[in-house]
């Protein structure tokens, strides 16, 4: 049996080694109208190597700083996703394979799994974040701290033990990190599809996100695949209508109608050189379709294939049908179109024209999630993550939350209360301070007739050390968003290939079966600041004390009582006119009538009761210091 | 003054610092007279002390961005102005239409529009919550659907944003009494919120709340506050709640289709909230030749916004739209006499040492003295009475800064060139606020939260206003504690063989606990007499003061109040009002500063009228009758020309806004204020 299975690998390797002997390079490009008269244009490149065992070190197109990555920190599966502004759960779905897996939080989200022992992984890891924040002009660096990552153990992904996950909210994305991500592509943005990325029209759009995904088994005993580098860019613009219908130009049903250059400002000429495949497809969403055939057949009576409908500049290569599809009515339709024939003097520049209104929505995520903050005041508060069903939830079952915190510390025993039987597993790690965040997992099992739950965290709002402040702190703190995984459901897009020759990675990466993740929005939780000017007044007070207490104690040491008192009795005797006119003044501050000086009594019986006086003086202050010390320190 | 040269020998000689507190303490007298007038001078200067204000962020840069309101939004807000007023004309059911179409509008311009109904929330007296939030019994008794009312939110995510942070724009409206200014205030809101929708430079989410302020307009903003921060499970969602829909409802058209789907069934959040703007354009017009801007600024208990904010509007008022700038000033003040006398004086003040020094400039012209006390007295009195001067006041409770701008325009007509002006004006102004507030990386921290305006741009600083406080109320500790020492002195002989001589103190610490318990007890007697059904306000008010006589009578007698000597007790009382006066400070600092100028001459200057001479009685009397809560109301009243048509029912009012607001001023008058003026007079009525 085990020769079998030994010759069984054996010939998969030969395969493998026979399919993926060289290094491949495909460049993809998908436009999806939206319902809010947007646009989602979806750049998906990917470059291959194969194992080193089989290939080599040398390559022709692969990235050398990704391959160094993978090999110096043993990295098995990362993604590192840059995000300006917030995905649209409501109006751009949230079930579909592009918006579960391209909708991210915003700023830097970066999770890593390595194939290191379990010990090694947090050095790893920082030496990661390190290399990464010198790659992508960015302050990755920042999640090195212990307390801005995380472990978590089962929530995030199924494979895990060596994972981990940290993200920073704050941090601004710009095109200092897009240079250095299209640094990676062999074409750079001179030509191909990436020719496109017209800057300014990129970062004016409503949601941008660059990702970067990597998965590696250069590790496994039997490598198979070698490095994978997926690299995406999903950009959500609002094209400016090329020309709208007289009879509609005043209706918002009108969709505007655009095309690759009046979204980007730019054509395509030609694909990249380097590429295997260049390819731009169009997909239509189900809903979309139905809405669409339906209008339209109603108003024109046209029976035929929607292609003829959808007026495109240029016609499609191929069309594909989704089959299986999640709606239930219609099915959604992917255009595909090659650009291998188009050169500088033919560009290729794709026109998308509506004629009559239609209207549809996107398949939305099972459940809408929202995280607020409750309550008010300075002392105490609470975090509600409100879970709300949508129209598409009713064959809910399981959703999955990941909730990660920071520097608050919280309490959880008001969730198990409220939320009883509905828990199925729960894990919390308290945060720590300036050691670890706080971070919750728990799988809920939700009744299918569940409208909406809300979970609630409290949380006490401490002072932080002074120097665990951030630089803008009257800013107020972010929480990093909440991920919630839908395992039970599973997203696919299955298209009915007409033409099986053409392997497109984006499309197969349609078909696997992956879980659906949201994220929630990051959250402002204001703290109490202190006033900086505080650390004057602390010292200016700290010095009074300190004065205070050394002068006294010097002056309790200091003082000889009988040699004072033998002095005064010396000056008694010798009272001159101007001692008579103060020692009267003295009285006068005293409101008391002067007594012109008298023979003092005789000090000699007190001076020993003094003496014990100080003595029991120099011993409270001792105590006091003691005690000083002790509580203080 | 009697001690014997060998006690005096065998006392350890005194630290400088304690010999200067003897001898404060036996000059208590000049003492009290110097600080106490000092205390009314500072006051008296304030005015005169006044800073300018400054915009104290540099992130904020009011001014620094040409307004982008386009004719289009105007003229859309036009159209919305007009489709209100005809909606009212044409409908009955206004109270259902007005959120529709505001809805609609909001939709329409690309908002996320969600509605969020509430029902009236009676102010009842918590005793027992008063800082608290109250818990509010939901009443689910008689839940009809006019009882209903429907706020009306959209919100704007701003493109680019990561939706962390909020600006709130409130147009409260009365759709029951649907009126023209309410429709401006409306428009403005439209125009602004139409402008928003096409920036990009949005870095805040925007919220447009057009409140329902049939049930009040605090309420309204108040009630959103608070399901905007709990977890909320549904039912704001349609229009129509379950079993609300009318048979012979008129008949939904297209158009209520759409706004059916795009309103979301659930309210929907945007973040933490930076700062909130109250707009409303006022009733009646303003006299002047220019439109005016009233702001109002004062949340509960004396809480006020962040400085920088009133100086961003009043900056963008005057210098971007030529409004002026007005802050809520006591008008009765503007012709006293004495006032100006004061003035004139501090003018001629100023004036000499300018010709002595050019560099000392302190006078300012008597018309400026005057208007800046008016405005000065009432900023004092708003924020002493401890009740919000407007819907801004349900932001201040959870942290956030909001003021109410009220834009009076000087003559009001309907023409449409008018309109048309004032929408642009309030546009430009609203937006200018926002794009400042939208710079804000930060909360409003740099500038003051504890001042006093005495004009739009001049304000005075706590650090300022203090000392006069301080003056005051300097002289009751010194006061005690001579009185205390003479006390003991003048006793010494006389009660020289009894033993625990030196706890003499404790039985007027009796009677004084005794009668601030009683105060304790009068301040909670209004939750009892809420359970007597049908009652006036005049019988309340009647209750109330039998009620707390007769539990003084029972509580003097059941302890058997022991007589004693009476500069024991007014020592006792006046260490216990300087107490409660400095607490209070802590809380609502400007009722501390009324309440100690009230408080403290009467306090000094009690004493029993057999010990007391003829002028000394007389003038005790009169502080004794103005120092009663409700005499100093009617005086008050009276004083400065406000008309008091039933003066009772009209205290009862006062006091009953007081609780409902929980005002930390009731407390401080029924546990401070009473229970001093009440020894007070046990003092002046004193048996020696």
């Amino acid at each position: 049996m085990a020769r079998c299975l030994f010759i069984l690998i054996i010939i998969l390797l030969l395969f493998t080694l026979h399919v993926s002997s060289e290094e491949e390079f495909t460049e993809e490009l998908l436009f999806r109208p939206l319902p809010d008269r947007k646009v989602l244009s979806h750049f998906h490149f990917e470059s291959k190597v194969p194992p080193t065992t089989v290939y080599g070190h040398h390559h022709r197109l692969f990235p050398k700083a990704i391959y160094q990555l993978v090999h110096k920190y043993r990295i098995k599966e990362m993604e590192l996703s840059f995000t300006q502004g917030r995905w649209n759960y409501d109006s751009w779905g949230g079930f579909d394979p592009i918006s579960s897996s391209n909708a991210k939080p915003p700023g830097v989200e970066l999770w890593a799994v390595f194939d290191v022992p379990p010990d090694q992984v947090d050095t790893s890891w920082k030496n990661l974040t390190h290399t990464l924040s010198g790659l992508f002009c960015a302050s990755i660096n920042f999640l090195e701290s212990s307390t801005t990552y995380s472990a978590p153990d089962w929530s995030f992904r199924s494979l895990s033990g060596n994972l981990r996950y940290g993200s920073l909210p704050r941090e601004a994305v710009c095109t200092e990190n897009l240079t250095p991500w299209l640094k990676l592509l062999p074409c750079r943005d001179k030509s191909g599809l990436s020719s496109l990325m017209n800057r300014p029209s990129i970062y004016s759009g409503f949601y941008h996100s660059q990702r970067l995904h990597l998965t590696s088994d250069e590790f496994d005993p039997v490598a198979l695949h070698g490095i994978v580098l997926e690299q995406t860019l999903t950009i959500v613009i609002q094209p400016d209508a090329l020309e709208t219908h007289a009879a509609f130009s005043s209706s918002r049903k009108l969709q505007p109608s655009w095309s690759m250059s009046s979204l980007f400002g730019k054509t395509v000429d030609g694909k990249c050189a380097l590429a295997k495949s260049s390819n731009v497809y169009v997909q239509l969403e189900g809903g979309l379709v139905y809405n669409m055939k339906d209008t339209w057949n109603n108003i024109e009576g046209n029976d035929g294939e929607i292609v003829q409908e959808v007026p495109y500049e240029v016609s499609p290569d191929r069309m594909m049908k989704e089959i299986n599809s999640f709606h239930k009515d219609g099915y959604s339709i992917l255009y595909g179109f090659s650009i291998n024939n188009y050169h500088s003097s033919k560009p290729f520049d794709l026109g998308f024209w509506w004629k009559l209104p239609v209207t549809w929505s996107c398949v939305k995520a099972p459940l809408r999630v929202s995280r607020f903050l409750m309550g008010s005041g300075n002392e105490k508060g609470a975090i509600a993550l409100s879970l709300q069903s949508t129209e598409w939830s009713q064959s809910l079952l399981k959703a999955d939350n990941n909730i990660e915190k920071c520097n608050l510390r919280m309490y959880v025993d008001g969730i198990s209360q409220s939320l009883g039987d509905i828990i199925e597993k729960m894990s919390v790690s308290p945060s720590e301070d300036k050691v670890s965040p706080g971070v919750m997992e728990m799988v809920l099992r939700l009744p299918c007739d569940m409208k909406s739950a809300s979970l609630t965290l409290e949380f006490d709002k401490g002072f932080l050390h002074i120097d665990e402040y951030p630089p803008d702190a009257n800013q107020g703190f972010d929480i990093p968003s909440a991920i919630i995984s839908y395992p039970d459901f599973q997203t696919r897009l299955q298209y009915k290939l007409d033409n099986a020759s053409i392997k497109s990675p984006m499309v197969s990466k349609m078909q696997e079966r992956r879980t659906i993740l949201s994220y929630t929005e990051v959250l402002l939780v204001p703290l109490t600041t202190p006033d900086f000017s505080m650390p004057y007044n602390v010292i200016t007070i700290t010095c009074t004390v300190f004065a205070l207490y050394f002068g006294s104690l010097l002056n309790a040491l200091r003082r000889r009582v009988g040699e004072e008192e033998r002095l005064l009795k010396s000056k008694d005797k010798s009272t001159g006119k101007l001692q008579l006119l103060l020692s009267k003044m003295f009285a006068k501050l005293r409101g008391k009538p002067w007594e012109p000086p008298s023979t003092p009594p005789p000090p000699s019986s007190s001076s020993k009761f003094i003496s014990s006086k100080v003595i029991l003086k120099i011993i409270l202050i001792a105590a006091i210091a003691f005690g000083w010390q002790y509580y203080d320190g | 003054m009697t001690s014997t040269p060998e006690t005096e020998a065998q006392k350890p000689k005194h630290r400088p610092i304690i010999r200067i507190g003897i001898f404060i303490i036996a000059h208590s007298f000049i003492v009290s007279v110097v600080c106490c007038t000092a205390g009314v001078l500072a006051l008296l200067l304030l005015p005169v002390l006044a800073k300018k204000t400054y915009v104290s962020e540099n992130a904020l840069m009011p001014g620094s961005a040409i307004p982008m309101i386009s004719e289009q939004d105007v003229s859309g807000a036009n159209k919305f102005i007009n489709e209100l007023t005809s909606l009212k004309l044409k409908s009955q059911r206004t109270g259902i239409e007005i959120p529709r179409l505001i809805a609609l509008h909001m939709a329409n311009l690309g908002g996320e529009v969600s509605y969020h109904k509430f029902q009236n929330q009676p102010n009842k007296f918590h005793p027992l919550h008063f800082f608290t939030s109250t818990e509010l019994e939901a009443n689910h008794v008689n839940q009809t659907c006019e009882s209903y009312a429907t706020n009306t939110v959209g919100i704007i995510r701003a493109p680019r944003g990561d939706g962390k942070e909020a600006i709130v724009l409130v147009t409260p409206y009365n759709p029951v009494n649907f009126s023209q200014n309410e429709a401006l205030s409306l428009g403005i809101a439209y125009s602004v919120f139409s402008l928003l929708n096409q920036v990009t430079w949005l870095a805040k989410d925007i919220i447009w709340l057009a409140a329902d302020s049939r049930y009040g307009q605090y309420n309204s903003v108040a009630a959103w506050l608070k399901d905007y921060h709990t977890p909320s499970f549904g039912g704001f969602g349609k229009l129509h709640g379950v079993g609300c829909h009318n048979g012979n409802d008129v008949p939904e058209s297209n158009l209520d289709m759409i706004i059916e789907t795009e309103v979301s069934d659930t309210l929907r959040r945007a973040g933490t909230m930076a700062a909130a703007l109250v707009i409303k354009v006022a009733k009646t017009g303003e006299a002047g030749d220019q439109d005016a801007l009233n702001i109002y600024a004062e949340a509960s208990n004396g809480q006020m916004p962040n400085l920088d904010l009133i100086n961003v509007v009043s900056y963008l008022a005057v210098h971007g739209q030529g409004l002026r700038v007005q802050v809520d000033k006591l008008v009765s003040f503007l012709d006293s006499k004495w006032l100006k006398f004061i003035g004139g004086v501090l003018e001629t003040v100023g004036n000499i040492a300018r010709t002595l020094n050019p560099q000392w400039k302190f006078g300012i012209p008597v018309k400026e003295y005057v208007e800046g006390s008016a405005t000065l007295v009432s900023s004092l009195y708003n924020q002493a009475l401890g009740v919000p001067t407007g819907s801004h006041g349900a932001f201040r409770d959870y942290q956030v800064d909001a003021i109410t701008i009220e834009i009076s325009p000087k003559l009001f007509s309907t023409s449409k060139g008018r309109q048309t002006e004032l929408l642009f004006r309030g546009g430009r102004l609203v937006e200018g606020v926002i794009r400042s507030v939208n710079n804000l990386l930060e909360k409003f921290h740099q500038s003051f939260f504890l001042y006093l305006l005495t004009s739009s741009n001049k304000f005075v600083s706590v650090g300022v206003y203090m000392i006069a406080f301080l003056l005051l109320v300097a002289p009751l500790p010194v006061l005690a504690a001579s009185l205390f020492s003479d006390a003991n002195k003048s006793n010494l002989e006389s009660e020289k063989n009894k033993p625990f001589k030196s706890w003499r103190w404790l039985y007027p610490t009796k009677t004084v606990f005794l009668v601030h318990l009683w105060g304790a007890i009068v301040s909670l007697l209004p939750y009892f007499i809420y359970q007597i059904p049908d009652s006036q306000p005049t019988s309340r008010l009647l209750i109330w003061a039998s009620l707390s006589l007769f539990i003084l009578i029972v509580l003097g007698s059941f302890f058997r109040v022991r007589s004693t000597q009476w500069a024991l007790l007014k020592s006792v009382t006046v260490s216990a009002a300087f107490i409660g006066l400095c607490l209070m400070s802590v809380i609502n600092f400007a009722t501390a500063e009324i309440g100690a100028l009230l408080l403290v001459p009467m306090c000094l200057m009690i004493k029993p009228w057999r010990v007391a001479g003829k002028f000394q009685s007389a003038l005790n009397l009169v502080l004794v009758i103005i120092g009663f809560p409700g005499a100093t109301f009617f005086v008050v009243k009276s004083a400065f020309g406000f008309q008091n048509e039933s003066s009772l029912v009209e205290f009862w009012y006062w006091v009953e806004s007081l609780w409902a607001w929980n005002s930390a001023t009731y407390i401080y008058i029924c546990m401070v204020h009473l229970p001093c003026w009440v020894l007070c007079i046990y003092i002046l009525l004193h048996q020696c």
